[in-house]
């Protein structure tokens, strides 16, 4: 049995070198420069993705777009560390996560420039503005803001008979409603807090007349509102830039160059009318971005055909594909966690003062958030390539799965009888023998359970993979959540949750085959 | 006798074997004392257990009778003084050798839990690499024996009787054909019809096989029974030895005689008046 399950794993190892080893050659090539894209997973930042990535292809280059990656945090490690070659950000991030630790250092960082400089001692270009800002905004129907004359945030002060309806984050947050108020000497007192989407409709049916908004929000077009002009600067700036590795002005200077054909491209209309089409006419990014370049630079760019996920037979492919990746991670995992923590687990048992150190270290490990375990063991796997993808995943999960497998093998060893340990000593079997011949076999059952807790867990836990691009049914449950499709959203967790039956039963059958009847009577 | 000719016959080999050795003492404690913690079990104690003869240790519980037996097994070692096998001083590092000459047998037998009773009895000589077919003669003897029905020998331990699991334990023990066996209140989880039976053939499978036997017990009976020489401890030191009857009649001081007392025989309403 255990040899069956070695070589699995050997056979497992071997397609993770075989992958590595196909980035590892791909780099290689000289002809046609490999250019990685990144995105964070929300709408506009996929569609700019596509954007850029279109941009790059046109050059004649290899494209891979890294889509949906888990937050400004990944997408920076992964820029930095060569995964991808360059994505959208906005100014307003770039200022408060990506240089706030300059900031704190005393370095000013507050104009542009300031900027472009600090990313520039990183080896990053940041590019001119791309043509919009996305921040907050105060919005209104267009046909009553021109009846009123209203066309900046300082006119509401002549209309204290207005109503204002806002989403409770801006009533909370620093730089929304008190603070506001208080800069403009808005005379509204009486504002009714509600969801975003109901604060639309409210607007529709006029029983409010201003509302909190993003200022790409593609409910702007939909209900052709205008966003009131911020005369006093109180919203902080989210202007678009290119955040783009210095290194490929020389690398691939014919995309670098296409890719900074961004700058000054999109104009605040253009921006949500694709993210309209997008999230509310259900077009692929890749056709609204591709269309867009084709009428604005006449790129010519040939676009697949049109055709959403629920066409049946590619509901198939994406799940088969998706479960393909899952059981990847989550085979890969649960593999090296078994190597690794059964030994641990056998350690503990002989040793207390390191037994509690094991299983405490373990523990610690388990309450990890796995958004900060994926950050810190990004940057290891960046060193060799692989920031990007499922080692990360797989080293998270693997780190995840240790603790009920070494508690299930630490417990297994400790509960057994005082007389059954004490009679094989007397026996004359050395250390060894007795661990093969009487105390494994008899931790087996707890062992086992162990190593189906963490197969289970890593069954759910494995969506994170979609964070850092390592698919599996999380790339169709972000994906769903994102354009908010249900069917997507299905695609994902119904095979996740079969999955997970599907471990639990195994091990119920395994667990028959393998540990002895006189253990499962007893 | 309890058996086939053919058993006996091999018996008969096991006897000529026990004589080639020709060594009068096995164990020899030297001043041996054990302790845990601020708490002393075993006092300074010497004794020599002779080749061929059935010693029993008894006393009550806490006496240190356990603890002797488990130094005797190296499952203990002494915080002063020496255990000596076959005149060889224990070390952790020839007491895995010395342990294949030892049969050892505990209350309940102790039996692997995972495995029948015919893999508890064959474990060890499998790992010393004998021959299935060896296996398999040598449990077929002990089942003779030791007088365990054969559908036994495929069942775990949790689907046999306390009587079967403990002559299981016997088997075990005497797979490697030690010479010599250390039994821990071997008849202690039987009850008393079945505990009778074993009793019997224990005594006669010491005798056959001319087995040096030490058994811990604190029943009279059983030691009367097993005992060429009994030995009493009480607190951690030797009380009496001898053989049993002088414990009845000379009792060397009070301890003895409520020990001896303690004894209650039902048949015999009289018993404590007249001794």
């Amino acid at each position: 049995m255990s040899s069956r399950i070695a070589s699995l794993l050997v056979g497992l190892f071997g397609y993770l070198i075989c992958f590595s080893g196909q980035l590892g050659t791909s780099t290689v090539q000289a002809q046609a420069p490999q250019v990685g894209i990144g995105s964070k997973s929300f709408t506009e930042s996929v569609i700019l993705g596509e954007v850029l990535s279109h941009l790059a292809k046109n050059t004649g280059a290899q494209v891979r777009h890294r889509a949906e990656l888990g937050g400004t945090q990944i997408l920076w490690q992964a820029l930095i560390t060569g995964e991808i070659d360059a994505y959208v950000d906005y100014t307003g991030t770039i200022r408060e996560e990506i240089l706030a630790d300059a900031a704190r250092e005393g370095t000013k960082i507050e104009s542009e420039g300031d900027m472009r400089n600090a990313l520039a001692a990183r080896k990053v270009v940041m590019s001119e503005r791309v043509g919009f800002n996305n921040t907050y905004a105060l919005g209104m129907r267009r046909s009553i803001a021109q009846r009123l004359g209203i066309t900046k945030i300082s006119d509401l002060t002549n209309h204290p008979e207005l109503e204002l309806g806002f989403s409770d984050e801006f009533v909370e947050r620093k730089d929304g409603w008190r603070p506001l108020k208080e800069k403009y000497g808005l005379p509204h007192t009486r504002i009714k807090v509600m969801d975003h989407n109901l604060a639309y409709r409210g607007l529709e049916k006029d029983s409010i007349q201003v509302a909190d908004l993003y200022t790409t929000d593609p409910e702007v077009k939909y209900y052709d509102l205008v966003a009131l002009e911020d005369d006093l600067a109180f919203f902080p700036v989210y202007y678009a830039v290119v955040l783009m590795r210095d290194d490929l002005t020389s690398r691939a200077p014919r995309v670098a160059e296409a890719i900074m054909r961004m700058q000054g491209l999109i104009a605040p209309e253009e921006m949500s009318s694709m993210s309209v089409q997008v999230r509310l006419d259900g077009r692929q990014e890749t056709i609204v971005a591709g269309e867009f370049l084709n009428n604005k630079l006449n790129l010519g760019i040939a676009l697949p055909q049109e055709g959403r996920w629920v066409e049946f037979n590619k509901i198939i492919e994406r799940i088969v594909s998706t479960t393909g990746e899952h059981l990847f991670l989550v085979l890969m995992s649960l593999g090296l966690a078994i190597l690794t923590a059964i030994p641990l687990g056998i350690l503990a048992s002989r040793n207390e003062a390191l037994g509690q150190t094991v299983l405490g270290v373990v523990g610690v490990i388990q309450t990890l958030p796995s958004m900060a375990l994926l950050v810190f063991v990004m940057p290891l796997f960046a060193l060799f390539g692989m920031g990007i993808g499922p080692a990360p995943a797989i080293m998270a999960l693997f780190l995840y799965s240790l603790l009920p497998i070494v508690r299930g093998t630490y417990a297994g060893i400790k509960q057994i009888p005082a007389a059954v340990r004490e009679s094989a000593e007397v026996l004359g079997l050395d250390t060894r023998a007795r661990l093969r011949l009487v105390e494994m076999p008899l931790a087996q059952p707890s062992i086992l359970s162990g190593i189906k807790t963490a197969a289970v867990i890593n069954v759910g836990t494995a969506t994170i993979g979609a964070l850092i691009g390592a698919g599996g049914y999380g790339s169709s449950i972000l994906t769903g959540i994102r354009l908010n499709d249900t069917s997507l959203i299905l695609q994902g967790a119904v095979p996740a949750a079969v999955l997970a039956l599907v471990v639990q039963h195994g091990f119920g059958l395994l667990e028959k085959k393998i540990v002895s009847p006189g253990l499962q009577s007893a | 006798m309890w058996s086939s000719g053919r058993s006996r016959s091999r018996a008969n080999t096991w006897i000529d074997y026990g004589i080639k050795r020709q060594i009068k003492i096995v164990f020899k404690l030297e001043e041996v004392s054990k302790s845990f913690g601020d708490q002393t079990v075993l006092q300074p104690t010497s004794i020599d257990f002779q080749t061929g003869k059935s010693t029993v240790l008894i006393g009550p519980s806490g006496c240190g009778k356990s603890t002797l037996l488990r130094l005797l097994a190296g499952l203990l070692t002494p915080n002063s003084g020496r255990v000596l096998f076959d005149g060889v001083e224990m070390n952790p590092r020839n007491i895995m050798q010395m342990r294949h000459r030892m049969g050892y047998v505990i209350q309940d037998g102790g039996l692997f839990p995972h495995l029948t009773s015919a893999q508890n009895v064959g474990l060890m000589a499998r790992h010393l690499g004998w021959s299935d077919q060896q296996v398999q003669i040598r449990i077929d003897e002990l089942a003779d024996l030791t007088r365990l029905p054969r559908p036994a020998l495929d069942r775990y331990p949790a689907q046999i009787s306390g009587g079967q699991r403990q002559r299981v334990g016997i088997m075990r023990a005497l797979m490697l054909d030690p010479p010599v066996m250390l039994l821990d209140e071997p008849m202690g989880a039987l009850d008393p019809l079945v505990r009778y039976d074993l009793q019997e053939d224990l005594l006669k499978i010491f005798r056959a096989l001319n087995k040096t036997a030490i058994t811990v017990t604190h029943d009279m009976g059983e030691a009367g029974f097993f005992g060429d020489h009994v030995i009493m401890l009480g607190e951690g030191c030797i009380v009496q030895q001898g053989k049993l009857e002088e414990m009845i009649l000379h009792p060397a001081n009070d301890f003895v005689t409520r020990f001896v007392n303690a004894q209650r025989l039902p048949t015999l309403p009289n018993a404590r008046s007249s001794s």
